[in-house]
């Protein structure tokens, strides 16, 4: 890079940056002209209801859908930007097993299902070259015991386990290799409201600790106001108002946010 | 210009959609500005637009003109119009904002609601806790209840500790909404020495208090923001 870059920060450099993204579905727009910069350490909240292009969104930027226009760019461990959709086959891989986490609302679809705990949070390990069995088994069980699971069970299958152990297992299985981005859709969806708030607590504290970046897809605004610094609403495939989470969510502009805000029941 | 706030020409209004867009002007024309070491109390009946202008401060309600002008590290930020990475980063070195209720999160131990603002400055986490025993000992939480969660407690407790929260940080503004609503005798007093302390130690503070006694003991200055009402 050039020489005054290096004087900054990197926190002070983008991570992501997103520029007019769009995807069609024939005639149907799914998500249109979005565009926005996410920094190092940021959670972004994208929220709106089903249908709205939130999960579409999540897929463009995670590189696992080709957009119909605009582009991603990430900026890569060596520091240089590099546009998503021009990356070879090997430095995907890399950013999938090493740099990004990407937390499913179905655990299923992220964990594998049939081997042991310990197994699934040390393949990912495997995978970027450590190959010391007794390490891997240490670092899998310390990370068992960072997200409360007891480390009786690492031998366990997920399985075995509850809705709420099942999710927490899946976050040490992605926060292993110590990723700088980590994508979540719907984390906290189809779990009891006491297993979610341990969840969210948990994902608070991991992504403060580790200054993880974050971009979180939820339709539930008590997850966002928990846990992302800003947040974007979005509507039939656009954003349509974007700020701080507290300043969008306490001093709604659009008629639309005003609606999501004023739907929440009191407890 | 020396002072921490500079607010000049602020205004709010809030357009309710879901009630046909009506209109409904809050503030207007709000200008002052706050030196460091000085407290200025908000006076005004309710519905006036105190807390509102609080918020505005905070950078948790928008602007709809004017601006908020906080010193930032030796720099004049505008909050009416910063981006939201430098509100974040202003929160975090600059303004402290103790709300009236505390927004509790499930299962955190008080200890470590009280200590949180200073571990994410970067203070080691037993040198933090150390800070918010003492500040919870002051304000009268008894110890055995540090390790619980706050939002089992009374309000009163919750009011505490909310304060104790609000009061750790060495940031150079805080701003109070009611923070002495719920407390018994003994407890406002322990607010007053600890907004005193704050002054003696070059804090700018902007506080809503309703209470007239505490009023008169913690104001250097006060600002009636009838004078701000916009006319609907």
């Amino acid at each position: 890079m050039a020489e005054p870059e290096t004087a900054m920060r990197d926190n002070d450099r983008p991570l992501l940056m997103a520029e007019g993204l769009g995807k069609n579905y024939g005639r149907l727009a799914a998500c249109r002209d979005v565009s926005f910069v996410l920094y190092p350490g940021e959670v972004l909240a994208i929220v709106g209801e089903s249908g709205s292009g939130k999960s579409t969104l999540l897929q463009l930027l995670s590189a696992q859908l080709a957009a119909s226009a605009g582009r991603v760019s990430y900026r890569m461990r060596d520091g240089v930007m590099r546009d998503l959709a021009a990356l070879g086959e090997a430095e995907r891989r890399f950013l999938f097993r090493t740099d990004w986490g990407f937390v499913h609302q179905d655990p299923a679809l992220g964990l594998r299902m049939a081997v042991s705990a310990g197994a699934n949070v040390g393949e990912r390990l495997m995978a970027v070259g450590w190959n010391h069995y007794g390490r891997i088994r240490d670092t899998a069980s310390s990370w068992l015991e960072r997200v409360e699971i007891d480390t009786a069970r690492i031998d366990d299958a997920p399985r075995t386990y509850s809705g709420g152990m099942r999710q927490r297992l899946q976050i040490a299985r992605n926060l292993v290799t110590e990723p700088r981005l980590v994508f979540m859709d719907e984390p906290t969806g189809g779990l009891d409201v006491s297993v979610q708030a341990r969840l969210l607590d948990l994902m608070r504290n991991l992504v403060s600790e580790l200054g993880l970046a974050a971009i979180v897809v939820t339709h539930d605004l008590a997850v966002a106001r928990l846990l992302s610094h800003r947040v974007m609403v979005m509507k039939g495939g656009r954003v349509i108002e974007t700020g701080l989470t507290d300043q969008v969510l306490d001093d709604p502009h659009e008629p639309y946010t005003q609606l999501l805000v004023s739907s929440i029941l009191p407890a | 210009m020396t002072a921490m706030i500079d607010i000049s020409n602020a205004e709010k209004t809030f357009t309710m959609h879901l009630q046909g867009g009506v209109q409904l002007p809050v503030v207007r024309g709000v200008s002052f500005q706050v030196e460091p070491g000085e407290c200025v109390v908000l006076s005004g009946p309710s519905g006036a637009g105190k807390s509102s202008i609080l918020k505005m401060i905070f950078g948790n309600y928008r602007c709809d003109g004017g601006r908020i002008g906080i010193r930032h590290r030796g720099n004049l930020v505008d909050l009416a119009s910063a981006e939201p990475r430098q509100v974040l980063s202003v929160r975090r070195d600059t303004i402290g904002y103790v709300s009236q209720f505390l927004r509790a999160v499930p299962r955190v131990a008080t200890i470590d609601v009280v200590a949180e603002p200073l571990v994410v400055t970067g203070t080691a986490r037993t040198e933090a806790r150390e800070w918010a025993g003492r500040l919870l000992r002051r304000l009268n939480i008894p110890e055995r209840l540090w390790a619980l969660p706050p939002s089992t407690f009374s309000g009163g407790e919750q009011q505490r500790v909310n304060i104790a929260r609000g009061f750790i940080s060495d940031l150079p503004i805080l701003l109070l909404d009611e923070p002495t609503a719920s407390l018994d005798a003994a407890n406002r007093a322990v607010l007053v020495e600890l907004i005193d302390e704050k002054k003696r130690n070059g804090v700018a503070m902007v506080a809503i208090v309703h209470d007239d006694e505490i009023r008169h003991l913690i104001a250097d200055r006060i600002v009636d923001v009838t004078s701000f009402a916009s006319v609907a």
